[in-house]
């Protein structure tokens, strides 16, 4: 099976929860992380996010000053000076379909409903780490491929103009491993 | 990790995007482990968890409080921008909190009243004893929490409490298909 270190990776969580910051902390400490950095705000997690250049953040959605989606868009600018493809986990107490959809057009790579639980963060952490996607740039948008399967059967109009396969895979560092030789 | 030198990104361009392909800098966090000699990171943090739930009370009865004082305001003040924020802010952290800290009862009525709070058309019409008796029923809850045999009560409480907030924000955003939609639809994000 696979496994991760997490003391390789850096964290910034951002949340203006100071309770929530408390438990995140807790989880990510006990997966063996040890930098992880907070925020209660999105200015100042932008300003973190350019110092500390975290490997991974983890945002909610409602926070002061400018919210989760602000700071995912913020972050998520190709011509930045910053690293604009880090993986956003955005774990917030939202959870219909519109806000799933925002926070996906925003840029962020996974979404993780409250009340959280140690298998739900662990995993998306799993995903990010191990099956990263790659990014699409196009006239309004910019960030992880929304796509996460590809359908044969599917019979609606194409947002990209092509008919090629328009997203070439890069096999996942899973796949990777499981092929034989 | 560092801003990703342009020449090692792997980009593919078509007519109308780009396929970008950073490399995965992340892979030497990697590696493979045998299950039978690893320690269950999941059932760690569970358990790591459950060493902060001494302090679950103590928080719960501070996110309360905050939802009460924020109500107070309103009811001194009004909707303004800022007392509308942070009421629904102090409920929307119970929606999501409660149940990590063991009152899940709690979060059912913060979810109700922040739906009303998100979707009413104007907050100054909603009958103030619709908010009301959402405050009162998420302060019984988080009171009586620890009373044996309450959890009934507590689930009619929260059954009812929206219903009525249901067949409200039906009625008041008939002409509002969005929102209509929305209050409709069911949650479809994944906890796990």
């Amino acid at each position: 099976m696979y496994g991760i270190d997490f003391n390789k990776l850096r964290f910034l969580v951002c949340d203006d929860n100071a309770h929530m910051r408390r438990i995140l902390r807790t989880l990510l400490h006990s997966f063996g992380a040890r930098e992880v950095y907070e925020a209660e705000d999105g200015a100042t997690a932008l300003e973190m996010y350019t110092h500390y250049v975290p490997d991974i953040v983890i945002v909610d959605w409602a926070m002061p000053i400018f919210d989760g989606i602000e700071l995912t868009q913020m972050i998520r600018q190709p011509d930045s000076k910053g690293n604009p493809f880090a993986p956003i986990i955005m774990l917030t107490g939202h959870s219909e379909k519109r806000r799933v959809t925002v926070a996906r057009d925003a840029g962020v790579t996974e979404f993780l409903a409250k009340p959280i639980s140690a298998k739900g963060l662990y995993q998306r952490i799993l995903n990010v780490v191990v099956s990263p996607r790659p990014f699409i740039k196009t006239k309004n948008y910019f960030g992880p491929d929304r796509r996460r399967n590809t359908s044969n059967a599917y019979i609606g109009p194409e947002r990209r103009g092509t008919r090629e396969p328009d997203v070439i895979q890069q096999p996942s560092l899973l796949d990777k491993a499981r092929a034989p030789g | 990790m560092q801003k990703e030198d342009c020449s090692e990104l792997a980009i593919q361009a078509f007519a109308d995007h780009h396929v970008i392909t950073p490399p995965n800098r992340l892979r030497n966090a990697v590696r493979l482990v045998d299950e039978k000699n690893v320690e269950d990171p999941i059932a760690r943090a569970e358990k790591a968890l459950a060493g902060l739930s001494d302090e679950f009370s103590k928080w719960m009865a501070i996110e309360r409080d905050r939802l009460v004082v924020a109500h107070a305001a309103i009811l001194k003040n009004g909707f303004t921008p800022a007392t509308r924020d942070e009421l629904f802010r102090a409920a929307h952290d119970i929606k999501g909190d409660a149940a990590t800290f063991g009152y899940p009862f709690a979060a059912a009525g913060a979810e109700s009243l922040c739906r009303i709070i998100e979707h009413a058309p104007a907050l100054d019409r909603v009958p103030a004893e619709l908010i009301a008796y959402h405050i009162n029923a998420i302060q019984a809850i988080v009171r009586e929490h620890a009373t044996p045999g309450t959890e009934a009560m507590a689930m009619e409480i929260n059954r009812k409490l929206r219903l009525v907030a249901d067949e409200y924000l039906a009625t008041v955003n008939r002409d509002r298909p969005e929102h209509l939609e929305a209050v409709l639809a069911p949650s479809i994000a994944p906890t796990e």
